[in-house]
Formats: structure tokens, sequence, C-alpha cells
């Protein structure tokens, strides 16, 4: 046990620390020397706010009860920064560009700058705050009573029984003052809180010092390292079958989600940011403060289980460890970082909704009152600094109340992940608004508010198990019994986790009503504008507006208007600088629209984009936005994204282009190799007869002592050569001429058989000279095919021939038969030679393919008989194929040609 | 002592036209039509040259060529490579494989009988 004055006296002596980090934060910041503040180290550190007390105290706790789904907690937000940062970025960029100063003013910039979106807004982010900050009075009070034994003597039986609210009290107090202080020295609400972020991050250091000292202790002192500590675990520690289990995902979906709508975090994340880059140090170093500041939990858990009573609160182990080894200063520490994560909390927390209180509350209502009228002698500014001190501490006043209430209840045991939840509901709204220029006021309206009453209805209402609000009855059987209505079973949907299952409801029908409500109800022009400049707010510049919004005021007015917010310093200083910038002489700058959306923009950094729209309303004359203009702009955006979406078609149209030519000019090598192919064929077919022609010849006229017979069977090679020669040519003009033709032929009836019949006749010279037996087999009967007789005989006669001469049997016999097989007239010519080699049949149908057997009379053939005969039954829409080779059968040629069934029917009859 | 000559050539026309000429110049002719065999007789008989055609079916000329030219017994036997296509690297293709001579179609006699004596005269290479 440590004295309380002891404690008292370290806890002053801290929180004196903290004012004058504050106060020399803010006084370097003044003199221009703020580079440490600035630094993406400190940006970091400002962001771990994220881990309040509830994380300091209560992850021990989870991971008693709960086992790892503690971890959830620091893995969600690790996913948004490594993941989703340019989801960051782009809400940093906007909240720099509008100056936006809170979340609330962020949805309400978004959607035309309405105040009924700012106040709903407001209204959920106060309702699920005030008992977070509840929760830190009630963990401060708690640990100060534990550490200094004011209530508890027994460590086993920490029944803390009334708890110390006069200690509550006086811490929110403190902090009340802290937050006065440092958090509202400025009336701009855009600006830095140097100071307070100054102190913030020092009790980022000072958390996580603590707990790595704490988990230090656990490992090294009380065990022999990590290994001896978890084999202290009890058997069903970290009950793991929930992991990745519906809870567990929507505890991380809710943890990655409230590190973006919390309003604590969008005011040190996008409100606080100075430089856009230090979002790219904080992508991987808050990951890695989370890592460390999660690191000792387990061990925590583990060595207050096995030292502390079974009984003891496992919410204060990290306190109460040290306490029980008498480790009297590692306690005191403990306390200070438990101390520190409450007090960094409240406080952002205190300057997040006091600014969205006062901006989006209090001025719209004090601006409706008669006597706060635009005169010129009023002061806004004071009304603004009172208000917004005011909501601080009417903000942590509502915590205190709330914590008198509840304190003696467990409402705030889970409070952390009602919060979570609360702000959620903002997440479609603020995912849309970034991406989805349809998104419309309308539809965020109706999304946040279903979102909101759900979660009121489903969540939060019933976390009170009966004591506010809704009473038990209606919990355990709904309202009037209808258990359809049940709110932790709504619609029949029981059996659920009660978060899983106010968490599906809320965002499943926020989402719905958002998308299905923007879709029905178009924006309005302003509504369409900011959503174009907030979707494109990395092509667009934030004077944007000016281009389309015509808007005509007295200079003076407008000066009046602005030293009333600004201050008369502030205000002269931006007129005149305008001015400058316009090249106008004096004071006061043209009163054009590009000035007064300037203006219109510093004000909103002051007082939200809702209450300085409304201020300049009041002195404008006449305000048109012109639907023409505006649809022109909007029209520009989608131009350039019309554009590059040609430009990536015209590339794919160009790539596809120059593909085509590659193959184009790849079949054209493929030709011109050969066309020399052929032309070489062609130079060696023709040689060969020309070299026995030559020869003979040169022997006829050299050789005087020939024989006659000699002269005769010379001079008749040499004639045989010839009329070779001659066929060759002309097959080889034939060939030309088939390949070349363009014209289709046209097709006359023929009766094929009779053409097959003369064809046969004509070789029966041929046939009887190679002792050759022509066969015919199955025959069809009376038909008529489309084909030109005298190229359909040419095929048959080439088949036939070919047969007769390659034909090695010694009993040579060809067999013909005619068939019909489906739509196509078939004939068969078959010989009982040796077949085909298979190395031949590829290329048999090419030119000068002539197969390397042995011939009965090798000389009359040219290699291009096949080859014509194929390019003929193409030319009539027919085929020619060489069948498979049977073994022991010989070669088979099928010729096909499609023919009329009508006609073939008719001749049938 | 008779020159010994082995045509191997598939046209039947110019087998006749050369052993013609080749008789009339005192050579003793034997003729094939097929690689194979002309590898074959090459290796039985032992030719005093070969006058071998290129498009020869089962083993074509210069098969002939490369097998006679890695065949120790018979690799010395000088051979004239006969062919209708007469492109370029046909010759260089046979130089390389290590024709003696080599003649396109169509030939003029004298040329065939000039170089068939020039590759059995004792020098035994052809200048």
């Amino acid at each position: 046990m440590l004295s309380g004055n002891l404690v008292f006296a370290v806890s002053l002596g801290y929180v004196i620390l903290l004012f004058l980090v504050a106060f020399w934060g803010d006084k370097k910041a003044r003199t221009g020397s703020s580079a440490l503040f600035q630094s993406p180290l400190i940006y970091t550190l400002s962001i771990s706010v994220y881990c309040t007390s509830w994380t300091f105290y209560g992850a021990v706790g989870s991971a008693v009860r709960s086992g790892l789904e503690f971890a959830t907690i620091y893995i969600g937000p690790t996913i948004v920064f490594i993941g989703f940062w340019y989801l960051l970025r782009k809400l940093v960029r906007i909240g720099r560009v509008h100056r936006i100063t809170s979340i609330a003013d962020l949805l309400s910039s978004r959607y035309g700058k309405g105040e009924s979106l700012a106040v709903l807004v407001t209204l959920i982010a106060v309702i699920g705050t005030t008992p977070y900050i509840a929760l830190q009075l009630k963990a401060v009070t708690n640990s100060f009573q534990v550490i200094s034994g004011t209530v508890v003597s027994d460590l086993a039986h920490p029944v803390f029984g009334d708890p110390d609210y006069t200690t509550a009290f006086w811490i929110a107090f403190g902090m009340a003052i802290f937050t006065i202080v440092f958090g509202t020295r400025n009336i701009d609400a855009n600006e830095r809180h140097h100071g307070v972020v100054a102190a913030i991050a020092l009790e980022a250091l000072v958390k996580l010092f603590a707990l790595l000292a704490v988990g230090l202790f656990v490992v090294f002192s009380l065990a022999d390292g990590p290994g001896e500590v978890f084999s202290w675990a009890p058997p069903d520690f970290l009950k793991t079958e929930d992991v990745f289990g519906p809870r567990w995902v929507s505890l991380t979906f809710l943890a990655a989600t409230a590190v973006i709508c919390l309003p604590r975090q969008f005011q040190v994340t996008v409100v606080e940011n100075s430089d856009e880059r230090h979002l790219f140090t904080a992508s991987w170093m808050f990951p890695l403060y989370l890592m460390l500041i999660s690191l000792f939990v387990l061990p925590i858990a583990i060595a207050g289980l096995k030292f502390l009573p079974e009984t003891a609160n496992p919410d204060m182990f990290v306190l109460t460890l040290p306490m029980a080894m008498n480790q009297h200063t590692l306690a005191l520490i403990a306390f200070l970082g438990g101390f520190s994560s409450a007090t960094s909390m409240v406080i952002v927390a205190c300057i997040a909704l006091s600014t969205m209180v006062s901006n989006h509350i209090v001025m719209p209502l004090a601006l409706r009152l008669p006597w706060i009228e635009m005169k010129a002698s009023g002061d806004i500014r004071k009304l603004l600094l009172f208000s917004r001190r005011a909501s601080i501490c009417l903000v942590l006043l509502l915590g205190f109340i709330y914590f008198r209430l509840s304190a003696k209840s467990d409402a705030l045991a889970s409070i952390g992940l009602i919060a979570f939840l609360g702000v959620a509901q903002f997440l479609p709204s603020l995912i849309g608004g970034l991406y989805w220029r349809q998104a419309s006021a309308k539809g965020a309206f109706a999304g946040l508010a279903a979102g909101f009453m759900l979660w009121l209805y489903t969540l939060f209402f019933p976390s009170f198990e009966g004591q506010f609000v809704m009473p038990l009855s209606v919990i355990e059987n709904g309202p009037w019994g209808i258990t359809f209505l049940q709110p932790q079973a709504l619609f029949g949907l029981t059996d659920m986790d009660p978060l899983v299952h106010a968490l599906f409801w809320s965002l499943s029908i926020n989402t719905f009503l958002f998308v299905i409500v923007s879709v029905i109800f178009d924006p309005k022009p302003l509504e369409r504008l900011q959503g174009a400049l907030f979707v494109d707010v990395f092509r667009t510049p934030a004077d944007n507006e000016s281009r389309f919004i015509r808007r005509y005021a007295a200079s003076s007015d407008l000066f009046v208007l602005a030293q009333r917010i600004l201050g008369t310093n502030t205000a002269y200083r931006l007129f005149s600088d305008f001015a400058k910038k316009q090249g106008v002489s004096g004071h006061l700058p043209r009163a054009d629209d590009e000035f007064i959306g300037h203006l219109e923009r510093e004000l909103a950094g002051s007082v939200g984009a809702a209450t300085a729209r409304a201020m300049i309303s009041q002195v404008v004359k006449g305000e048109t936005i012109s639907l023409d203009e505006l649809m022109k702009i909007v029209d520009e955006t989608q131009q350039v994204i019309d554009y590059s979406r040609q430009l990536e078609v015209k590339s794919h149209q160009l790539q596809q282009t120059a593909r085509q030519l590659r193959d184009a000019n790849e079949r054209l090598k493929q030709l011109d190799l050969q066309k020399d192919d052929f032309l070489s064929q062609v130079s060696h077919e023709l040689r060969t007869p020309m070299t026995s022609i030559r020869s003979f010849a040169q022997i006829l006229l050299e050789t005087p002592d020939m024989t006659v017979e000699e002269t005769q069977r010379f001079t008749g090679i040499i004639l045989e050569e010839s009329m070779r020669l001659t066929r060759l040519l002309d097959e080889i003009l034939d060939l030309a001429r088939l390949e070349g033709e363009q014209v289709p032929w046209v097709l006359q009836r023929v009766d094929p058989e009779e053409t097959l019949e003369r064809a046969v006749e004509t070789c029966h010279g041929l046939a009887s000279q190679a002792a050759t037996e022509i066969r015919f087999g199955d025959r069809v009967g009376d038909i008529e095919v489309k084909a030109e007789a005298d190229r359909l005989r040419q095929v048959y006669l080439n088949l036939i021939t070919n047969a007769i001469k390659y034909n090695t049997s010694d009993t040579p016999v060809i067999t013909i038969r005619t068939t019909l097989e489906d739509d196509r007239y078939c004939v068969y010519i078959q010989d009982n030679g040796e077949g085909i080699r298979a190395d031949d049949r590829e290329r048999i149908f090419k030119k000068f393919s002539r197969g390397w057997r042995e011939s009965k009379d090798s000389r009359s053939g040219t290699g291009l008989g096949l080859a014509i005969s194929w390019q003929i039954m193409q030319r009539l829409q027919g085929d020619l194929e060489l069948l498979p080779q049977i073994p022991g059968d010989g070669a088979c040629f099928r010729v096909t040609l499609p023919f009329d069934s009508i006609k073939t029917s008719k001749a049938a009859e | 002592m008779t020159t010994r000559v082995l045509v191997a050539e598939d046209e039947p026309n110019i087998v006749e036209s050369l052993s013609f000429i080749l008789n009339r110049s005192g050579c003793d002719v034997t003729s094939v039509t097929d690689g194979e065999a002309a590898l074959t007789s090459i290796r039985a008989n032992r030719p005093n040259v070969v006058i071998l055609d290129v498009m020869l079916p089962k083993m074509n000329g210069f098969e002939v060529l490369k097998a006679v030219r890695s065949d120790a017994s018979v690799k010395d036997i000088p051979i004239i490579i006969l062919t209708a296509k007469g492109q370029s690297q046909d010759r260089r293709m046979a130089e390389e494989i290590g024709a003696n001579a080599f003649v396109t179609k169509p030939f003029s006699n004298q040329h065939i009988i000039e170089t068939v004596q020039k590759l059995t005269s004792p020098s035994g290479e052809l200048t």
C-alpha cells in the first residue's frame, strides 16, 4: 500500500509536468520553433490516444476472460494504418483543403453544409463518448483507490463499496481546466493544438513505458523468461476456438472503424495533422506502438492468475500485481500509465466533442437568437470561446454524472465496444462521401438516423440491464411481449452474440438506407458540388466552388463579420493580403466569388462549414448556384475521367493493331518462305527433264557412230521428257490459277456418279497396261450435286491414276465405292498397295510431294496432282482427305461434296 | 586400268545418258537408284569415283556423302555431287561435307567426263 498523500503528490506532480509540457509546446509553436512538435514521431504518439485506460487495464482483463479476443483491438487499427492508409491520406487532404474541424463538420460539409446532419453526428458522438469518458474516470478513481488503499485493505476482497466520487470529481475538474487552457487558446478549431499534442505524446510514452516495465518485471523478475510464464498458464487459458469466429471478426472490424470514426481519433489523425507525409511514418510506427503495448498482455494476465487470489479483479492486474509483489515504485509507474491513458483520452475527446457541440449546436442556436443577431457591436469570438469552454465542462460533467449513476453496475465494463459501434455508424456516410458522388445528404441522414436508433435499441439501452430507459422485461421478452422485436434477437435473429447482432442490424440497415435513399433522392447542387470536391480532392483545387457560385456582398459587411469571428487583427491581415493579391489598393478586397469562398473556408476553420455558410449567407446579397455551371464543373471532371478511359481504350486498340500487324507480317514471311520453297522446287522439277534433254541432245550431236536403234531411242527420250516438261508447266499454271483465282466458281448440277464412271473409263487403258483391276463397291443411286463436271473429273482421274501408278501389289486392285453420310456425298478410292508411309502422309497434299516410293512409271509424276485436286475440292466446297492407314490395306482417299437432300429425295422417287 | 564409276541417280533417263557418255570415254559404269544402295555399293565395290545425286530416296546424297567420309575404309573415294537445285548453300554444304566436285543439272557431257578424269588422274585432285 502506498500512502494516499504520496500518490496524490506524485499525480499532482505529473499533472504539473503535463501543464508545463503543454505550455512549453504552445510557446515553441508560437515562436515558430515547433519542428519537434511537427515531427512524424509526435504525430504518431498522439494517434496512440487510441489506447485508453480501457486498453491499458482492460486488455489484461479481456485476455483473462476471453483469451485472444483482446488482440482484435490492436489488429483492427493495424489493418487500417497498413492497408488503408490511402483512405486516411484522403481524409487528411480533405481535412486540410476544406479546413475541417471535426468528423461532424466533415460529414456536414460533404453533404451540402447542412446543419441537421452535423447535429445528428454530434449527438451520436456525445452519446457514444460520454460513457467512455465515464469509464476513464472510473478507471482513474479505481486505480487511485487501489494504489492508495483507501478502500481496499485486503486484495482478496476488492469490493470497492462506494467509489470515491470526490476523487473522480476533482480528476474531472482538473482535466476540464487543462482542456480549457490548452484546448481553447484559439478559436480556430482547425488550428493545431501544439501544447495538447505535446502533452498527449508524453503521456503516450509514459503508458507504453509503464506497461513494458510491468511486463518486463513479470517475465524476467517473477519468471525466468517468457517460456516459464507461459508454462504457468491454466489449461483452459487462451480458448482459441473463437478466433476468426463472427465475434472475433466483428471486433476487429469495429476496432478498425473506431480508429477512423472516433471523434478523438479524427481529431488527432486529421485535424491535428500538420503534414500529410507524417501519415507515411504513422502507417508503420503506430502499428509498431500497438504491437509493443500489447506485447506483455498475456504474460501479465497469466502471472496475475498465478500470484493473485481468485477473486482479484483481472482488470486491475497491471496495478495489483506489482503491489502484491511489494514493488511500490513499479506500481506507481503503472498507476501513472493508467492515469496517462485515461487523461489523454478525456482531453482529446473533450476538445473534439466541444468543437462539435459549440459549432454545430450552440452556435447555430445562438445565431438564431434575436439578441445575438449580427450587429456591429456583437463579438462572436467571445461567444464562441465561451460556448466551447462550456461544452468542455458540459461533456465532462455528463461523463461524471454518468459515472456517478452507473459506477456500481457493470454497465461500464463493455462501454468501450458499445462506443465503437456507436461511432461506426459514421462509416457508410464517410466512405460513401469520399468515393461516391451520388451519395446525398438525405441518404446520409436516413442511414445515420436508422443506424443510431438501432444501436440505441439493440446495444446501448440493453447494456444497462434494465436500469436505464429500457426495462428488463423489454430486454428479455421484447416490447409489449413481442419477442419478434426483442432488442437482442431482432426480427427472430436469435442465438447471436449481442454485439455481433447489433453490429449486423445497425450497420446493414444504415448502409442499405444510405445507398437506397441516395439513389432515389438526387443530391442537391451544393451537395453534388461538395461531393465532386471531396471525391476528386486529389484532382480539383478547393476554390473551384467560387467558379460557379455567384455571390455578391459589400466588402465592409464581410469585414465586420470576419473580425467578429477571427478578431480584428487576423481579419485585417486576411483582407489586406487578399486585396494585395487582387491588386486592389486599400485593405478591402473586391468581394467577388473567389474572395467570399476563401473567407467562408477561413471561417469554417473556426465555426465549421455549416455555421460559416449560414453566417456568410446573412451578409451576402444574393446567392445563386448556377446549375448549368455546376454541371459544367462536374462534367469537366467527368471528361477527364472519360478522356483517360478513352486513352486506355485507344492504347488497347493500338496494342491489338500492333499484334495484328505482327501476325500479318509473320504470315507474309511464312508466305515468302513458301514462295521461295515453291520456286526452288519448280526449278528442281524443271531441271530434271531438261537434264535428260540436254544430255541426249548433246550425245546425238557429238556421237557420229551411233546405231539407228540408239538414235531412235534417245530421240524418244528427248520427246518423252519434253512432254513431261510441258505437262509440268501446264500443271504449275493450273495450280497457280486455282490458288490465285478470287472469283468463286459457278457451280452447276452435276451427276457425280456419271462423272466418276467416265473418269474410270478414261483410265481403262492405263489400268490394263498395269494389269490393274478397277472394282466398284456400293454405289449411291441417282444423285445431283453442285459442282463443275470437268474439275470433278480431273480429281477422279488424278486419284485413280495415282492408285494405278503407285500400286506395288502383285495383283493390283482399285476399289471405288460411294455413300451418303449426313449431308455429304462421299467417294472412296482405295488401292491394295503398301499404303503411304507415315512421314509422307502429312505432306501428301503439298506441292511436289511425290512420295519416294517405287513407281512403275516415276517419270510421269509431277508431284502436283494431289495438290491440284485438293485445291479443286476446296473450290467445290467439298474436301479431299487421305483416310487413316489401316494396316494391310492400301491407301484410301475420300472425296466429299455437299449435296442438296431435297433434290436427292426427288431423284429417288 | 579401267575407271569404275558408280552413278547414284533415281531418274532412269539421266542414268542412261550418264552411262552412255561414261562408257564411251572408257569407264565401267554401275548404277543404283537410292541412297542406301549407293552406300552398300560403295562399300562393297570401292568404285574409283562416285557420281551422287542429292535428291535420292531413302538416304539423300548428303547423307551418303557424310557416311562415306566417316567410314575409314572408303573415305578417300572421290565423290561428285550432282544436283538440280544448284543453290549456293547446297554447294557450300557439299564442300563442307567433303565432296570433291559439284555439278548442277542440266550438265554438259564434256564437263562430266573431264571432272571424272581429273578426279581419277594420278595427282588425284581437281586442279
